[in-house]
Formats: C-alpha cells, structure tokens, sequence
C-alpha cells in the first residue's frame, strides 16, 4: 500500500461509516431531532469514557503499566456514594451529599493508593504481562468485594439537581425537541473542572512536573532527585481519584451496580487508544469521539450491537492510526 | 534449552496421569472424585484437558513469539459455534439428514471448524499482529469482543429469520461423538478422546518449538529487528503461529461443544480470554509444559475454594471464593512472574543446594 492510501484509508472509512448511519437512519425515518439526540447521549456517555481513559493515561504515562482496574476506581465511586446517601443522618440532602461525595473520593484514592503499594510495588519489576494481569487480579478482588458489601442489586443515587428544586425528578430540558437531563450537565461541568484541574496540575506545579518527567524519562528524572516509586504511588492515586469523580457523577445517571466496572474500563481502553494513550486531551476528545459514534450506530441498528462498533473503531484506529486519531506524527512509541 | 529426553520422559508421565485417572474413575466404585474427597471431580479433569490444548495454543504464541492475545476464547468459540450450529442447527439450515445424521459428520465439522478458524485468523492476523505491545494486545481483545457479541447477537441477524447462535440462550442439543456405531460417551469414553489430543497437541508443540520454526519464533520474541536482519521473515512467522494458535482453540472448542452439549456466549467472552491468559502466566509461559500446569493450578485452586472456603469463613457465598481467588492470583504473579511450574523448580533447586553436603563447597 503506498503512503497516500495509507493515510487516505481511513477518512475513507470513516466517511463510509457515516454514510452508512445516515442510509440506515433514513431507513427508519429519522430526522435531525433523532440524530441531535443520539449526538448528545453519545456526549454523555462520552465524557464519562473520558475520564476513564484519562485515569488509564495518566498510570500509563508514569508506570508504562495499562491498568484494568480502572473501572473498578469508577464503580466503588459511585457505589460508596450512593451507599453513604441512602444512610439515615440527621443532616440535610445537600450536606448528607457532599459529605457521601467526599467519602467515595477520599476512600476510593486511599483504596488506589493500596492497591499500588500492596500489588503493584512489590512486582515492580516484573514483565508488563504479568503487571497486566496483576490488575486484573485486583480488579477481580475489588468486584468480589464489592459484590460482598452492596450484593447484586444495583444501587440508586437521585440526581443532584433535585437537592436544589422541589422536584422528585430530575429537571429536563427539551431544545429543539432534544431531551437533556440536567445531571448531564453535572457530568459536562464536573469533567471540565477535573481535566481542567489536571491540566493545571501537571503544567503549574512542581509534582505535577515531576510526574511528567518521569514519565518521558525515569532515569534523568531519578538523577534530578525524582523517586519513581513515589511517582508510581502518585499516579494510581490520582488515577483512582479521576475515576471515583466520574463515578460520582455517573451514579444520578445509572444506577450503580457491582459488576460495572469492566464495560466502562474497556471502553476507556477505547478513548485512550483513539487519542493516542499518550496525551490526556487527546484522550478526552477520544472518548467524546467515541460516545458520539457508538450511539449513533447503536441507534441507527440494534442496541444489542452497541459494543461492536466500540470495538471495531478500536481496531480501525489501532490499525490505521496508532499514534491516535489527533496525532500527526508517524511515530507511535515512545524511544 | 531442555533436551528432548526430558519432554520424553514428561509425555510419559503425563500419559500415566491421564491414563490412571481413568482407570481409576472406570475401575472403583467410588470413581476418581472420591481420591480428591470429592473437591476435583472426573467432569473438572476433562475441562483441564480441554483447556491445555488451548493453553498449549497461546503459549506457543505468547511464550515462544511473546505475542500476546487476549482474545483466545473467541476462537475457542468458534470452534463450538462451528460444530453446534452445523449439528444441532442442522435441520433449520436444511442439510440433509444424510449428512447431519452421519457419525462422520461432527468429526469432519472439527476439521473443517480448525480449517474456518485458521483462515479467518489469517486474514485478521496479518495486519493486527505488525502491531507490538499492549497496542497487539489490545487489537485482540476488540477483536475477541466483537466475535463475543456477534455470538450473543446471532451474528446480528433477526432471531425470528434464522436463529443461528440461539443469542444469550446459546445453543442446546449438540450430539454426543462416535466412532460407528461406537459412542464416545460416558465421559470415560469422551475423557481419553479429550487427553489424548491435548497431549498430541503438547507432542506438535513441542515440536514445533525445537524446529527451525521454533528458533525464529525465539528469535522474534527476543527482537523483532535482530531477527528480521538475520533473514527471518518476522510476519510470516507471526501470522503462522497465530493461525496455529486459533487453530488449537478451534480444535478445544469442538471437544468442548460434544462434552458440554450445550453452548452459552459467556463461556467465550472477553473474561473468559482473560482467564486463559491467566492460565497461561501461572504456568509459565516459557515453556509448553507450563499450559497443562497452569490450567491444573487454576482448576485446582478454584475447585478447592469452591468446596472448603466455607470451612474458613462463616457464611461464605461465591463472592468470597471470586475474592480469595484474586487474592492468590496477585500473590501468585508476585512471587513467581515466571510462572509456578519455574517457582517450583527454583525452589526445588535452592532447597537442594542447602541439603548439599558442606565438605563440597
């Protein structure tokens, strides 16, 4: 295949597919409103992949380590605050919420910063393989546990906006026909200030820097004075951090359950390998891209093959563009 | 390396294993369960032969070409598929009682379904397996979840047109093998069928990795560059063992699709792929010998969780065996990343340079 086929095959597939979604929509009648909406669901669950794929990158980054526990950091977020709210406490919905948020947040990152230290930092040393599969051993551990604590029946957490109304429900909006619940715009405002917090953690302070150096270089970074083990602690906490936040939002918006961890972790896999497991915007974007299009074609075929789509874009970008779908350069690993 | 006269002496062990086991469960009253205080049952030993040879499969191309995938159970699955849908689906997609009646049939269908399989793997192998690392091993885990869906989806055609797959039901039905008239069941029968070719798979393997074929996997797991300067067509090698990989898996899932008689999409599932991982890095994957191991471990540690857990805890549920089983298998990838069978042999080794008489050193 010559270089211009290359780099033309996949804005060929990707007009293709979109082709083919608005031929099968056309099919069943869809007009602007039902795409609008498809559109705007995908956002959502976008987002939510977003901050997945952000927690997978930052562990990568540092550790080199692809972490399938993610999920689980998202589901004991969402889990431990809808556990928290449904207690009976003499204070107030509003407070009684904070105060279930803060404990999901604090005690999802200090589970984060266990699991590196009593799983991760005793192999450290060990193949990628057998990390991976370290992961996966602890993901296993946190759902069982987590099975054990919450039992099987998923849990319930009212939409924050119905602290601030007298609403039993949550407040829908209908643009143009288009539905959005308000939590959605609890997930949107909640990412922003997140990769916005993030963005500025790693650019403006000193450990933030650190993190970054020892990502591009662990050695030089140890001669500065770095400790890379310390980092590699760092990097799950934070990375637990992120997901308990996006499970934290998510939970108005499903309802929790034990086992939900390893769809979300996969499709953070996703986002992060669309834009590039490198870069944390580029990750970002990646899983918007995501949501938009997998719930465009789930709701231009059948919801049963919702996940296909995910993972075919996965193996086209993995194929195709394995540096991510942002990123220009040919290079795809780091040296 | 290891002679050869070591892998000799281990298939004979093996053999003996196999073939006291079932003598065993035929020639007592009280069958092979009752060796184990009923904890391993007969029905469990058949699963860990039908496992090895999946294992065997991704050891040669995680272990020797240290290409990794972790979508082996989809291929394992369309192996089931291919036979239950062409057996027990038969007459809804019109074969001829000649045919699907025939005892040839279902034995015919395990070739045909490794052939399928090795095709298909090639056709997908080739441009996934240029890519290296996680990015490989993610490329396979999208792959085996698409084939997981397409089997709980029926291929994504409408039940009420054709019902291939039979969805999240999965398929029910697939008859018993036979040889003749010869049935190759009870599961005494069907236990040797599953051993025996697990063990031919260990002996191809096996030979697999101490031929020329075998070096130049070697040589591409320790560098891809190295290997493609000294004239070892890299993508070729690894396409091959990929196809052969799948091809073992197929082969599995066939046995698999007789013994069980009934087919369900989780049994092939992303899970499912990971526990054959799994299976595999607790065996070692550096060698052909870790698959039967590993699998064993695996079995025998889940088994045992599931019949005494609740001796050390009160109370206990299958949530707590899911826990302590993650428990062990961090602990296991701790304290021997290269797997149980070299732990063992490294502390059988240490053990006996300490008995060693002083006076020698």
């Amino acid at each position: 295949m010559s270089a211009i086929a290359r780099k033309l095959t996949p804005f060929i597939i990707f007009i293709a597919l979109i082709v083919v979604i608005i031929f099968l929509g056309n099919r069943r009648d869809f007009g602007p409103q039902q795409y609008g909406q498809f559109i705007l669901d995908g956002i959502r669950g976008g987002t939510i992949y977003a901050l997945v794929a952000l927690g997978l990158v930052v562990i990568h980054n540092v550790t080199g380590i692809v972490n399938f526990a993610q999920g689980a950091f998202v589901m004991l977020g969402a889990m431990i605050t809808a556990d928290v709210y449904s207690r009976e406490w003499p204070i107030g919905d509003t407070p009684k919420m904070i105060v279930a948020i803060l404990i999901a947040v604090v005690v999802t990152t200090i589970i984060g910063i266990l699991f590196e230290r009593l799983a991760i930092y005793p192999a450290r040393n060990a193949s990628p393989l057998t990390l991976i599969i370290i992961t996966v051993g602890a993901y296993i551990v946190l759902q069982g546990l987590a099975l054990i604590y919450w039992g099987s029946g998923a849990q319930r957490l009212p939409a924050f906006s119905t602290l601030f109304s007298e609403n039993a429900r949550d407040t829908i909006y209908r643009p143009l026909g288009i539905v959005i619940k308000e939590q959605s715009f609890w997930i949107w405002g909640t990412a922003a200030i997140a990769m916005g917090s993030l963005a500025w953690f790693f650019n403006r302070t000193i450990l933030g820097k650190a993190l970054r150096a020892c990502a591009i270089n662990p050695k030089a970074a140890r001669l500065m004075g770095i400790s890379p083990n310390r980092m590699s602690m760092l990097s799950f906490a934070l990375a637990a951090l992120i997901g308990a936040i996006a499970g934290v939002v998510l939970a108005p918006a499903t309802s929790p359950i034990y086992d939900m961890g390893l769809r979300l972790g996969l499709k953070g896999f996703v986002a992060a390998i669309i834009g590039g497991f490198v870069s944390a915007p580029a990750a970002v974007i990646g899983g918007i891209f995501l949501g938009i299009i997998e719930n465009l074609a789930a709701g231009v075929t059948n919801s049963g093959l919702k996940d296909i789509f995910a993972f075919i874009i996965l193996i086209l970008v993995l194929l195709y563009r394995p540096q991510g779908i942002l990123n220009n350069s040919d290079v795809t690993e780091k040296v | 390396m290891k002679s050869n006269r070591r892998d000799i002496v281990g298939i004979i062990l093996l053999s003996a294993l196999v073939l006291f086991i079932g003598l065993y469960e035929t020639r007592t009253e009280a069958g092979f369960s009752s060796l184990t205080n009923g904890i391993i049952t007969f029905d469990t030993i058949v699963r860990v032969g039908l496992l090895t040879t999946v294992v065997v499969g991704l050891n040669l191309l995680m272990g020797f070409a240290g290409q990794i995938s972790l979508g082996q159970a989809s291929f394992y699955g369309l192996g089931a598929y291919f036979t239950g849908i062409l057996t027990a689906r038969a007459s809804t997609i019109g074969l001829p009682p000649f045919i699907a009646d025939g005892w040839w049939w279902p034995w015919l269908l395990m070739l045909g379904g490794m052939i399928v399989t090795g095709i298909f793997a090639y056709f997908v192998g080739r441009p996934i397996l240029r890519l290296k690392g996680h990015y490989l091993g993610l490329a396979t885990l999208g792959l085996g979840v698409v084939i997981a869906i397409l089997f709980r989806e029926n291929f994504g055609i409408s039940p009420t047109t054709l019902s291939l797959t039979g969805g999240g039901d999965g398929i029910a039905g697939v008859p018993r093998l036979r040889i003749g008239s010869f049935e190759l069941w009870p599961v005494a029968r069907y236990y040797y069928l599953v051993w025996i070719v697990a063990i031919l798979g260990i002996i191809l393997a096996l030979n697999i990795v101490n031929s020329r074929v075998g070096r130049a996997l070697r040589a591409l797991n320790a560098s891809d560059i190295a290997a493609e300067t000294i004239g070892i067509d890299t993508s070729h090698y690894k396409t091959w063992v990929f196809v052969i990989s799948t091809m073992y898996a197929s082969l599995a899932g066939s046995l698999y699709a007789h013994f069980q008689s009934a087919l369900s999409p989780p049994t092939f599932d992303f899970v499912a792929s990971l526990e054959l991982v799994v299976m595999a890095a607790v065996g070692g994957m550096a060698s052909i010998w870790g698959a039967p191991f590993g699998v064993a471990v695996i079995f025998s540690i889940r088994e045992l969780l599931r019949a005494r857990m609740h001796l050390l805890l009160d109370g206990s549920t299958g949530a707590y065996e899911v826990v302590a089983f993650g428990l062990i298998l961090v602990l296991i990838m701790i304290f021997t990343p290269d797997g149980v069978l070299k732990g063992f042999t490294n502390l059988i080794a240490k053990l006996s340079a300490k008995l060693r008489p002083r006076a020698q050193l």
